[in-house]
């Protein structure tokens, strides 16, 4: 197989680490207590660092080279990058962060931006599931996957790609940010079990057909790296079962795990710039 | 009986009875689906659209059970589960997923079969019918003991 992507990967790895570590930085100084007065919780920064900590991992030089020489290291960066490594970051609640940390004004416009027709659209639950694993069928089952090995571009928008889309699934479903406009639990709890049901599918489809077709790799390996992808998204999809209904129960009743009161009326409107977890 | 004690029964036994289901459904797909390959959820159409009903079953049963397990535990967070009433519901979940698979799935509505390419298809029947039966009835006589003794449970 040509390895022409990533022709300096150090180089690459090095400016991702540089990223996540701005990146981190940041959240860190928004969260200081007093710039907006209340208290950050140490969970969410936990969170937020353990997000970049297992971005860090998927694009160190070690597991990159993993990844060119063997499907499986793609699968494990795949499943860092689009499932694990996105859910640590949405818990840790930066949309939450960034409201509360921009001048009044400047938040009142963004949580305008984000209600405007054309955006409340692209972050649909539903968008957010057709985006995500509709590009992982998208990537695997066409000559997508084969042409993306050997083109550094096309290999890096890929991975841009898993990262985006996974954030935003992950967020459309469970995302603590203030979201007025998101849809009602039922129908995100519906959406998550598609997503969770057709992921699986598409592990089994690659290991009965040995997809991504038209690469070196030899139909063990696939298989080997498609049940990667099964029983991996399986934990990353249990997690975020769990998150969901975290917050399903949070919500439902006043305390920390308050009762099952007959869950909200399709009403999940909080006030629009409270800057505080939407719980 | 106040309101709540019943409420809280009921809450005890949807939670268990959510959990019993997804055991179950786990039980059978990773026992009959996965390790026998004896069936899928859905034989009837095309391999790919077998191992789509199968994502489902599997969707379903991990959402079942997180809910089943939210509940308890909020239950157990307000000190307000019924042992009785619990146990009652796992055990009805457990059987009557069993039986409404073995009745409904297999025979009613023939999405498939226990097992393909065999002449005793019955014993196989009977024999899945009559666990699920067995199991439902320990959860019915364990609920009659509720209506019976309200404050043991």
């Amino acid at each position: 197989m040509e390895h022409t992507a990533h022709a300096q990967p150090h180089a690459g790895s090095a400016l991702a680490f540089l990223l996540l570590a701005l990146l981190l930085g940041a959240y860190a100084l928004a969260t200081r207590p007093g710039r907006a007065g209340r208290r950050w919780s140490p969970w969410r920064t936990l969170s937020f660092a353990l997000g970049t900590a297992l971005l860090g991992l998927a694009l160190a030089p070690p597991l990159a080279a993993f990844a060119h020489a063997d499907l499986r290291g793609h699968m494990l960066q795949h499943l860092l990058l689009g499932m694990f490594a996105p859910l640590a970051l949405v818990l840790g609640a930066p949309g939450t962060l960034l409201l509360r940390s921009l001048p009044r004004r400047a938040a009142r416009a963004l949580v305008a931006f984000l209600a405007t027709r054309p955006v409340r659209t692209l972050i649909h639950p539903l968008t957010a599931l057709a985006l995500d694993i509709g590009g992982m069928y998208l990537l695997y089952l066409t000559p997508l996957y084969a042409f993306s090995t050997n083109d550094p571009a096309v290999h890096f928008l890929v991975h841009l790609h898993f990262l985006l889309s996974g954030y935003l699934f992950t967020w459309s479903i469970a995302g603590p940010d203030p979201a007025p406009h998101r849809p009602g639990l039922k129908l995100r709890l519906g959406v998550l079990f598609l997503g969770t049901a057709l992921h699986a599918t598409l592990g089994k489809l690659m290991y009965a057909y040995g997809f991504p077709q038209g690469t070196a790799h030899d139909l063990r390996e696939i298989q080997a790296a498609a049940q990667l992808m099964y029983y991996g998204g399986d934990v990353a999809e249990l997690l975020l079962a769990i998150a969901f209904f975290a917050r399903w129960f949070r919500r439902s009743h006043a305390g920390p795990l308050g009762a099952l009161s007959p869950p909200e009326k399709g009403k999940t409107a909080a006030p629009a710039v409270t800057c505080r977890p939407d719980r | 009986m106040t309101v709540q004690v019943q409420s809280d029964m009921r809450k005890s036994m949807l939670a268990t009875a959510l959990i019993g289901i997804g055991l179950m459904a786990g039980v059978d797909e990773i026992v009959f689906h996965q390790l026998l390959g004896w069936h899928h959820f859905y034989d009837l159409a095309t391999p790919q659209i077998a191992l789509f009903s199968d994502g489902l079953l599997h969707s379903a049963e991990l959402i079942v059970l997180v809910a089943g397990f939210f509940l308890l535990l909020d239950l157990r967070g307000r000190q307000a589960l019924a042992p009785t009433a619990a146990w009652a519901g796992l055990f009805i979940g457990l059987g009557g997923f069993q039986l409404f698979d073995g009745i409904v799935d297999h025979k009613v509505l023939r999405l498939h079969q226990i097992r393909y390419g065999i002449d005793n298809l019955l014993t196989y029947d009977l024999l899945w019918n009559a666990s699920g039966a067995v199991l439902l009835l320990i959860g019915l006589l364990l609920s009659r003991r509720l209506r019976a003794r309200p404050r043991m449970a």
